[in-house]
């Protein structure tokens, strides 16, 4: 039993390091075609996240691309596809936002308003295309898409001044208006002017302990994973996946919602025209390299985030910083064909044993047919 | 994983220390200025290369250090505070912020270094001793492009299209409509924006701008101005290969090398001088007098203009004669632009 878990384990890692050392050769080889130093800029980078305030931005950003990814990764369980985390994401981050600075109450209840808005706001937008998919078999992938662009058009008209937006005084950028203070999540002051740890990043790693147990230990996990695995044989054995698929939809809608709570809550305290983008299509990738994993996933948005803030310095040592870009793009591509790579190879090696063992066994029976 | 394992290792063992504390450099004497890109960097043929060009004339004339610094994607106000904060900490001095989206970055960092100045271009909401705040009369100089149009036009309609409809660029469309209607009554003005934020594509995609403005085209315009970055570029391509008028932006676009195909249909061009701005500002600190408060460039000041570098638009002096008498009107008050449409 243990052999077989250990082997099941190592397979389950060869794929992500598969894929992360195909990734960093990949760019060394980029940076060799272009004449620069390969091995620099990745020192460059290690020496930066040796940084105290390049470690908070990291474990900030690891907060928020994890919460992304256990929505996107909740998804995948369930073999759904929910490419809308991003507009999830930005359209709670700003409908909270709107909520959070009209209201004032005292703290504790104006963090929660403003959190439970923002989860039923990217539920909300994600349940549109589970009800989609449940009651006329829309694709989530197409629908969620859609909602992506739709999102945008309808932050762009709700934030204009006429409608919820405010244009602060001598400012171009259209913002909702500031949070008070009683609405801002405590953080971890780091000192010496190196930046506030949000105090909404141990929410997240909280809500991957919650993510790991409900999955793992409970009848609605065991029902998710199994529609995942097969819609049909699931409601064979009384699982409705109609439902199953819905209320998967919501929960990653509503954690896709709270990703942007970090940001807001702990450092911007309103939803501008700059408030950062594109988080949700990242956390597709992590959520692929962690393997839906909540310690995997943990590790993977740990990785991301260090190339995103330990590369930021690069241009100024005259390194192009996209290259961990490049590195990332990489790694998408990486990721599927090594873990394909791997599955192929589990399954033959698989095979090989029980073949092995069929064999072992007949010759067991052999012998004894002829001792008898 | 194995990255990020030794990552963490390391991040245990340099706890403490700040990735500005390595910075600072011995030789201080020397002025050292510093610029903080926006979205797209150098490279975008717009704002930011026009900023740089600034900072590289400064380089040579003044003889000053440059440093720059270029934004990650999808990067929030806390990234932007640590690159004003490393920049500020290396000695740079002034340290400018490039576009509106680092006024938040900009308030937190320069309450920490007064003694270092910081510029910050397109907003005057953060204010201090030590924050120049570098902003342009746009709807001014498109006013002017609009009574241009209004004059060049024959069929009486022309367009306007905007990168991506944020404030700033509602400002270019302000004034083009007002001085298009103040000339011509009767003329229609066909508006479109190419995107809404936060998808900047409108200021990066030609094919966007090109398309808009064959659909402008097709419904009778034969002026478009297009304030969309390089955006804009597609629109003037459609406008030339259909021999009807484009107006460019913020540099002028006549002699940008990579319109030089179309340069003859490229009437005129708004400019915003960002360049002398940078300029400007590096210099005052230099001579130990540094700016701070709104520094404003407008018409008077020839910040914000029309170009003439067309031959065919230098032939236009009916055309001429009504722009410089609407400069003059602005210049004296006689005409209030509108910042809003």
């Amino acid at each position: 039993m243990m052999k077989i878990d250990k082997d099941k384990l190592l397979i389950g890692a060869a794929g992500p390091v598969l894929a992360l050392v195909s990734s960093f050769v990949l760019t060394m080889l980029v940076l060799l075609a272009t004449g620069l130093d390969p091995i620099e800029p990745i020192q460059l980078m290690i020496e930066n996240a040796g940084y105290a305030d390049i470690q908070v931005l990291i474990i900030n950003q690891t907060g928020i691309y994890y919460l992304a990814a256990l929505a996107v990764a909740i998804g995948f369980r369930m073999n759904l596809f929910n490419i809308g985390v991003d507009g999830q994401y930005r359209l709670a981050a700003m409908i909270s936002a709107v909520v959070g600075a009209s209201v004032e109450l005292p703290g504790p209840l104006h963090i929660l308003l403003i959190v439970v808005v923002a989860a039923l706001t990217g539920a909300f937008w994600a349940g549109i295309a589970g009800i989609l998919k449940t009651t006329r078999g829309v694709s989530e992938v197409v629908s969620t898409i859609m909602l992506n662009a739709i999102a945008t058009s309808l932050i762009a008209w709700l934030i204009l001044p006429k409608n919820l937006g405010v244009q602060p005084e001598g400012s171009n950028d259209l913002t909702t208006g500031e949070i008070a203070e009683s609405g801002w999540f405590p953080g971890i002051d780091m000192g010496q002017g190196n930046g506030e740890i949000y105090g909404f990043t141990f929410v997240a790693l909280a809500l991957g302990v919650v993510y790991w147990f409900a999955l793992n230990r409970t009848r609605f996990g065991f029902d998710l994973r199994a529609t995942g695995e097969s819609e049909s044989a699931a409601q064979a054995s009384g699982v409705d996946a109609k439902r199953m698929i819905l209320t998967s939809m919501l929960i990653s809608g509503g954690l896709a919602g709270l990703s942007g709570m970090p940001t807001l809550l702990g450092d911007t305290h309103t939803y501008s025209l700059s408030f950062p983008v594109g988080v949700g299509f990242t956390a597709i990738t992590i959520a692929l390299l962690g393997r839906n994993n909540p310690v995997g996933i943990l590790f993977a948005a740990l990785l991301f985030a260090f190339l995103d803030k330990a590369s930021s310095s690069l241009d100024v040592e005259g390194y192009p910083k996209e290259i961990t870009q490049i590195m990332q793009g990489i790694i998408v591509i990486a990721v599927v064909v090594s873990y394909e790579l791997v599955r192929r190879y589990g399954t033959r090696r698989q095979q090989q044993k029980v073949g092995e063992e069929l064999a072992a066994g007949g010759a067991i029976k052999t012998d004894k047919e002829v001792s008898a | 994983m194995g990255i990020a394992s030794a990552a963490l290792a390391l991040s245990a063992t340099a706890c403490g220390k700040s990735s500005n504390d390595s910075g600072s450099d011995s030789d201080s004497k020397a002025t050292k200025a510093a610029i903080a890109y926006d979205i797209g960097g150098r490279g975008d043929q717009s704002f930011n290369d026009a900023a740089y060009a600034g900072l590289k004339k400064a380089e040579d004339e003044l003889d000053v250090k440059g440093a720059e610094a270029e934004p990650s994607s999808g990067e929030g106000d806390a990234d932007k505070v640590q690159r004003l904060t490393s920049l500020a900490r290396a000695g740079n001095n002034p340290v400018i912020g490039v576009g509106f989206a680092y006024a938040p970055a900009i308030k937190k960092v320069a309450a920490q270094f007064p003694d270092t100045t910081f510029g910050i271009i397109d907003d005057t909401s953060v204010t201090g001793k030590n924050i120049a705040n570098l902003v342009f009369n746009e709807e001014q100089g498109s006013y002017l492009a609009g009574v241009a149009a209004a004059k060049a036009s024959k069929s009486g309609t022309v367009g306007f299209i905007g990168g991506v409809e944020v404030p700033l660029i509602k400002k270019f469309e302000a004034g083009y409509v007002q001085g298009v209607k103040d000339t011509n009554p009767k003329a229609k003005v066909l508006t479109q924006y190419l995107t809404q934020p936060p998808n900047f594509d409108g200021f990066a995609k030609p094919d966007l701008g090109k398309a808009a403005a064959q659909g402008q085209l097709d419904k009778g315009a034969d002026v478009i101005y297009a304030a969309a970055g390089l955006a804009g570029s597609g629109a003037i391509e459609a406008a030339s290969k259909a021999g009807k008028w484009a107006i460019g932006v913020d540099s002028d676009q006549y002699n940008q090398a990579g319109l030089a195909a179309y340069k003859d249909s490229i009437l005129t061009s708004v400019t915003k001088d960002v360049s002398d701005s940078v300029f400007n500002l590096i210099k005052s600190v230099k001579d130990g007098k540094p700016q701070t408060g709104e520094v404003r460039y407008g018409l008077a000041t020839d910040g914000v203009g029309l170009a003439d570098s067309n031959p065919k638009y230098k032939e236009m002096t009916d055309l001429i004669a009504a722009v410089n008498k609407a400069k003059q009107d602005i210049i004296d008050g006689k005409i209030t632009v509108k910042t809003a449409p």
